[in-house]
């Protein structure tokens, strides 16, 4: 797959972030194409969480041009950003701890319908068998009914690519998706992740600190530091 | 044979229903916030309670005990109404007696009027429980924030001090204290000044920056209806900065025991104040009612002791003349009611239901480290009430 | 005012913070490190100035009798406060958040019962302070010695904190636990001994903030309810668990209150204004504005992201039919109870049913919507007045007026929700307190159109709704839609989408979720069904005064929920009956009621930390035998 073929669903250009003085992300620039996984690569610290972090509106860039399918999207809030198709999971898993796993995607389901204003139909009804497909997608369709509060680490990591999923995303954001897990559990995850791109055409861009994990993957990767590309 | 013997059985029957009847107490229902106010109403009970002892020793009222069913209405107008409506429902109670902060008492007025029974207030002092808020079923014993107001005003206008300044406790017992002496100094002292106000928190002054301001606003003489603890640090703070000197200071209510005792050596001499000189009145009413107090209790009475005393044997006394329990009787009996009180015999005026208690003026001394009312005289409530016609138009019946 | 003027009050605003320093100082450090909302603060300090009295008498007066016994009495206050955390809070710590707030609730009430039994009811003055008893003259005034040195106390403990918590291990264990409590822990901060010292500490200076009134300040039992919300503003406008931001806030409030009592009337534009009378709430305006422009205070730092705040709480189950077939009979057994019961069962049933609404309403925001709210009252309060004034003033029938009144109390929530929901943690509960009380001020001080102090009388309800039976289905009808259509909302994906901005805001903003406008809309929903209650209450009581929006009343309601417990759909419903159950029933049979309160309820916090509900949960599965059901289908 080569990125002449795809137009980029994703182009960074020249991104930079400071905090006081100290030069988070200096000017990185990147493309993703859609059904590529493109892998943002640097020791801990580097940036890679505050890159990401510009990339789905939580923190604001100092500088820099960020665009999701020829759209400019710096300075849209998350919530925005994700209505535009663009699903994201976090380094230190996000998800609804007093919510079961099924309806942590139900949730997330209910937004991308916009039904999350309606007051009296029973959440837990709606949308059932889209959110055990995604479930099922991801390994998870037998721990539906768990509380989320009491998963196992790799599980969560699972459950948070469902939800990311719920919205169809164009772009999906994996933040360090291997952190923490053992080395088989981490290469069902990257398969997939890879399968996701190809299968479904969505451009895949992960933060990763693990060389093998990368290159095991990925055909191409793009590093957040030293500022290079 | 038969006939006469079931007619004996009749008979028997009667008597026996006749002397359970006379044998049944008259309940009387009583709230108070004793849990809030307990430096009031602690002496307040204690009055109440010999005054029952009192009256089921000498035979009750009309051949029957009283019984007194005792709440606390936990100082809050929406407890106040359930605990009435608990002793009016459940403990079927002919009579309500108590309340002490107005806005329960207003509260406890309402609920009287709505389900049509007696309330004696005994202690809130807003003029609007007999006023612009009375109602035909309740009927007040002290005399209120207006009546108080009224007895010191010709004193301070003796003065002829030209600039006022005033400082009262900020909610209505302190607003309408001020609004009256403002009104009722500039009538009778035309040109009188009020040159500064304060009204800070009930509870909460801060002594300090009060007494500075006052200061500051250079009065002549000052006019004052704090209380408890609020009265306390005004004092102190006064006293240490020099506030009192040379200027004449009225103060509601300050000469009750309640308040006056706690102040001990700090008390500010020469204030012209209301209150109860207890152990100064010689009357052979109130000598018999302080023995009495004191064998009880072995504790001295507090202005707290007269109101409940005087309370519950103005019960008494409504349901003697009414000659039944019943309330249109009892109402009908309480206008006009006149009766003896330790402090001095009073009416239930039939025109607002207030009745016509008065309060002893007197000045502030220090006597042994502890304060004591000097030269004081008792004013007669009655003489310090409005026109009847005023009366008339504020109360909306 | 005159330059001299200007001074004095300068001063005596200097005197005043010393003091509200130090008891703040306490509350901010035992917070910092604890997250205990430790509401028996002011208690402590009431405790130091009542046994600095009897100290003083005891020691045979003098010098040594008063300062010996101001020492003495802080030292004492620091041991009970060292007790209490020992036996009672330790065993809590892992309990749902919040519930500390309760057992401290618990405590003040049996604190200030004990005051009553051992000192008596009568308000106790102190002595002056043995050399420094007079005054001495600045700018031609005479202003107290004591104030004086009321003045240099203050930044004298000040220093002794900083000393203490920067140049000692244990200050520096303190401040790193105040920073992060998890990192602390995981570096082996032996975390009890910690905590007891902290709660230690903030006791003494309570209980030195106390003694050292005693010249200036009587004892009585009102101070532990007057300090308390003083030194709550002056933490939260400090910013919680900085020392330095309380001194400072001290010193902004006690002079803010100092200078309005100096300028005093004002004519403005025209009108007189009196910044006296401001003095009612000018502390909370303060706290309002600070939070809204700087969230965390004046010197506080943005909390770290808590990991986890006490128990996970379960998943929300929908009720087994086994459970709804319970709460239809329940339901049934309320319609016929008329039938049974008549009279007071009727009216203490109506009083429970509202508060059942109230603190269910209150729980809508505090449990799912994670917004913890001191202020609820302001709700229940302006749909009281609401539907008053409606009916006394605006001439509207009374069915009428019960529906607008909690229209008036949405209004009032989306108003104050706005700001509010910018906001979280502590700070969000402070902002909501604010309000409350700005609301309570206004009410109490607008005579003319809320009837002030003495509020509205006369309000009933409409003939066919007067008997107690009618008013009775009125209010089961009322406080049973009220209740089903929030609990259902919880079921609904609004309800999801709430409980997902509270699990975890990043997500739900990564899922589209804007959680600020969903807990401003369920802060207006539960503001609504508060004012439904407050409506209801005023047709009930016949009057309305202004302590239906007071902080009594708000801390009330979250004895409520606390009390049922806070991850229970139901849980609300039961504190609400056992609350005002007991409280009729202790307050009708025994004397010192209040301790009697304060004991049960600590009982109850210590014999089930999960609440009623969980409790009640646990025991039906016992009965049924099944398994242990999710506490939150109970």
């Amino acid at each position: 797959m080569s990125q002449a073929m795809n137009p980029p669903v994703l182009r960074v250009k020249n991104l930079s972030k400071a905090y006081g003085g100290v030069q988070a992300v200096s000017d990185v620039s990147f493309e993703v194409a859609a059904g590529e996984l493109l892998a943002l690569i640097g020791p801990n610290g580097a940036g890679k969480t505050t890159c990401f972090n510009m990339l789905n509106g939580q923190i604001a860039a100092d500088a820099g041009g960020i665009e999701f399918e020829g759209r400019p999207v710096r300075g849209l809030k998350p919530r925005e950003i994700w209505r535009l198709g663009v699903g994201r999971t976090f380094q230190i898993t996000a998800t609804f701890s007093s919510m079961t796993v099924r309806e942590n995607v139900q949730t997330a389901l209910l937004s991308h319908h916009r039904r999350l204003g309606s007051l009296f139909s029973i959440a837990t009804r709606q949308h059932v068998e889209e959110a055990d497909a995604l479930l099922a997608r991801v390994g998870m369709r037998e721990q539906a009914e768990r509380a989320c509060g009491v998963l196992a680490y790799g599980d969560l990591k699972r459950v948070e690519l469902a939800v990311a999923l719920a919205n169809r995303p164009r772009l999906l954001l994996m933040d360090e998706p291997t952190a923490g897990m053992a080395p088989r559990e981490r290469n069902e995850l990257m398969q997939l992740a890879a399968e996701l791109a190809r299968g479904s055409n969505i451009a895949v861009l992960f933060t990763e600190h693990d060389m093998d994990v990368v290159f095991s993957r990925t055909p191409t990767a793009s590093s957040c530091w030293p500022a290079a590309n | 044979m038969k006939i006469m013997h079931s007619l004996i059985a009749a008979a028997v029957l009667a008597a026996a229903a006749s002397t359970g009847a006379q044998a049944q107490a008259i309940k009387i229902g009583e709230l108070n916030s004793y849990k809030v106010f307990p430096a009031f109403l602690d002496p307040y009970k204690k009055g109440w309670e010999l005054a029952l002892e009192e009256i089921n020793k000498s035979g009750g009222v009309l051949g029957r005990k009283l019984e007194v069913v005792s709440r606390d209405d936990n100082g809050n107008p929406g407890d106040a109404v359930r605990v009435a409506e608990e002793l009016i429902a459940r403990e079927k109670v002919s009579v309500l007696m108590g309340t002490f902060p107005s806005h329960v008492g207003l509260a406890v007025s309402n609920l009287a009027n709505q389900r049509k029974i007696v309330f004696v207030a005994a202690e809130p002092l807003t003029d609007k429980i007999v006023w612009e808020n009375g109602s035909r079923y309740t009927f007040r014993l002290r005399p209120s924030t207006y009546m108080q107001t009224a007895m010191l005003v010709p004193e301070a206008a003796k003065l002829k001090k030209q600039k006022w300044a005033i400082v009262y406790p900020n909610y209505e017992y302190g607003q309408s204290a001020t609004a009256s002496f403002k009104k009722l100094m500039t009538k009778a002292q035309p040109g009188v000044q009020f040159v500064g106000e304060q009204a800070p928190p009930l509870g909460k002054i801060d002594a300090g920056a009060v007494v500075q301001a006052l200061l500051d606003a250079k009065p002549d003489a000052i006019f004052s209806s704090l209380f408890g603890p609020d009265l306390q640090k005004f004092v102190r703070e006064g006293n240490t900065r020099g506030l009192f000197k040379g200027r004449p200071v009225f103060n509601l209510l300050a000469g009750e025991p309640e308040y006056l005792d706690p102040l001990k050596d700090e008390t500010p001499e020469g204030w012209v104040v209301t209150g109860y000189p207890w152990n100064e009145i010689k009357t052979p009413e109130h000598q018999k009612f302080l023995a009495a107090y004191q064998a009880r209790f072995k504790d001295y009475p507090r202005l707290g002791s007269v109101v409940g005393y005087s309370t519950m044997y103005s019960v008494a006394n409504m349901i003697k003349k009414a000659g039944a329990v019943d309330t249109e009787k009892m109402i009908a009996a309480m206008k006009g009611l006149e009766m003896s009180t330790p402090i001095g015999p009073i009416v239930y005026r039939a025109v607002d239901h207030q009745s016509t208690m008065g309060a002893y003026v007197g000045k502030l001394a220090k006597k042994n480290g502890k304060g004591v009312m000097v030269e004081w005289r008792f004013a007669d409530g009655a003489l310090f009430l409005p026109p009847f016609e005023e009366v008339k138009a504020m109360r909306k019946e | 005012m005159t330059a001299s003027a200007i001074l004095i009050q300068f001063l005596n605003g200097l005197a005043s913070a010393s003091s509200l320093f130090m008891v703040a100082a306490g509350l901010s450090l035992i917070f910092g490190v604890t997250r205990i909302v430790n509401f028996a603060h002011g208690s402590l300090y009431m405790l130091g100035l009542y046994l600095s009295y009897s100290l003083f008498e005891l020691l045979g007066g003098g010098p040594l009798g008063f300062w010996g016994g101001v020492i003495a009495a802080a030292l004492i206050v620091a041991v009970f406060g060292a007790l209490v955390e020992v036996l009672l809070l330790r065993r809590i710590y892992h309990a749902p958040e919040l519930l500390q707030l309760l057992a401290t609730f618990a405590l003040g009430l049996i604190v200030k019962d004990v005051a009553l039994w051992v000192w008596g009811p009568e308000d106790l003055l102190g002595p002056r302070a043995p050399g420094l008893a007079g005054a001495v003259e600045i700018a031609g005034r005479r202003f107290p010695e004591y104030d004086l040195f009321l003045i240099a106390i203050g930044p004298l403990v000040l220093g002794a904190l900083w000393l203490l918590l920067t140049r000692t291990r244990w200050g520096t264990l303190v401040r790193a636990a105040t920073e992060d409590r998890e990192m602390a822990g995981a570096l082996g901060v032996n975390q009890r001994w910690l905590f007891t010292g902290v709660f230690a500490l903030g006791s003494l200076l309570a209980g030195l903030g106390g003694a050292l009134q005693l010249p200036r300040e009587p004892a009585q039992l009102f101070l532990d309810l007057s300090v308390i919300s003083d030194a709550f503003v002056v933490v939260v406008v400090g910013g919680l668990g900085s020392i330095g931001g309380a001194f400072l806030a001290a010193l902004l409030i006690a002079e803010i209150k100092s200078f309005c009592i100096g300028l005093g009337d004002v004519t403005l534009f025209g009108a007189v204004f009196s910044f006296s009378k401001l003095t009612l709430v000018v502390e909370f305006i303060v706290m309002a504005v600070v939070l809204v422009l700087r969230p965390w205070g004046l010197l506080g730092r943005a909390p770290a992201v808590a990991r986890s705040s006490g128990a996970v709480e379960p998943p929300l189950v929908l009720p087994s039919p086994k459970l709804r077939l319970a709460g239809l009979a329940m339901l049934a057994a309320l319609v016929l109870l008329p039938a049974v019961f008549s009279g007071y069962t009727l009216i203490l049933m109506i009083d429970i049913m509202i508060f059942a609404l109230f603190s269910v309403s209150l729980f809508f925001i505090m449990g799912p919507g994670g917004m913890h709210s001191f202020g609820h009252a302001a709700y229940f309060g302006l749909g009281a007045y609401g539907a008053g004034l409606l009916a006394l003033k605006g001439g509207v029938p009374m069915e009428l007026a019960l529906a607008l009144g909690p229209l008036c109390a949405a209004i009032g929530a989306l108003a104050f929700g706005w700001f509010c929901v910018r906001l979280s943690g502590v700070y969000l509960a402070m902002l909501t307190l604010a309000f409350s009380q700005i609301a309570w001020s206004i009410v109490f001080q607008w005579d003319a159109f809320t009837g002030g102090s003495n509020g509205l009388v006369g309000i009933w309800p409409a003939a066919w709704l007067a008997s107690k039976e009618a008013y009775y289905y009125l209010a089961l009808s009322g406080c049973g839609l009220g209740v089903f259509a929030l609990w259902r909302i919880l079921y609904s994906p609004f309800g999801y989408a709430l409980r997902a901005g509270r699990d975890s805001p990043l997500r739900a903003d990564a899922i589209g979720i804007d959680v600020r406008t969903l807990q401003w809309a369920g802060f207006t929903l539960a503001g609504l069904a508060a004012g439904l209650a407050g409506a209801l209450y005023a047709f009930s009581k016949g009057s309305i005064s202004p302590e239906t929006l007071s902080v009594p009343r708000s801390v009330d309601g979250l004895v409520m929920v606390l009390l049922g417990g806070i991850q229970s759909l139901t849980g609300p419903v039961w504190g609400a009956i056992v609350f005002t159950w007991l409280q009729d029933v202790v307050a009708r049979e025994i004397d010192y009621w209040r301790a009697v309160l304060g004991a049960i309820i600590l009982l109850l916090v210590l014999a089930f930390p999960g609440g009623l509900a969980g409790a009640l949960g646990r025991l039906a599965t016992r009965l049924s035998g099944g398994k242990a059901a999710p506490g939150a289908a109970t």
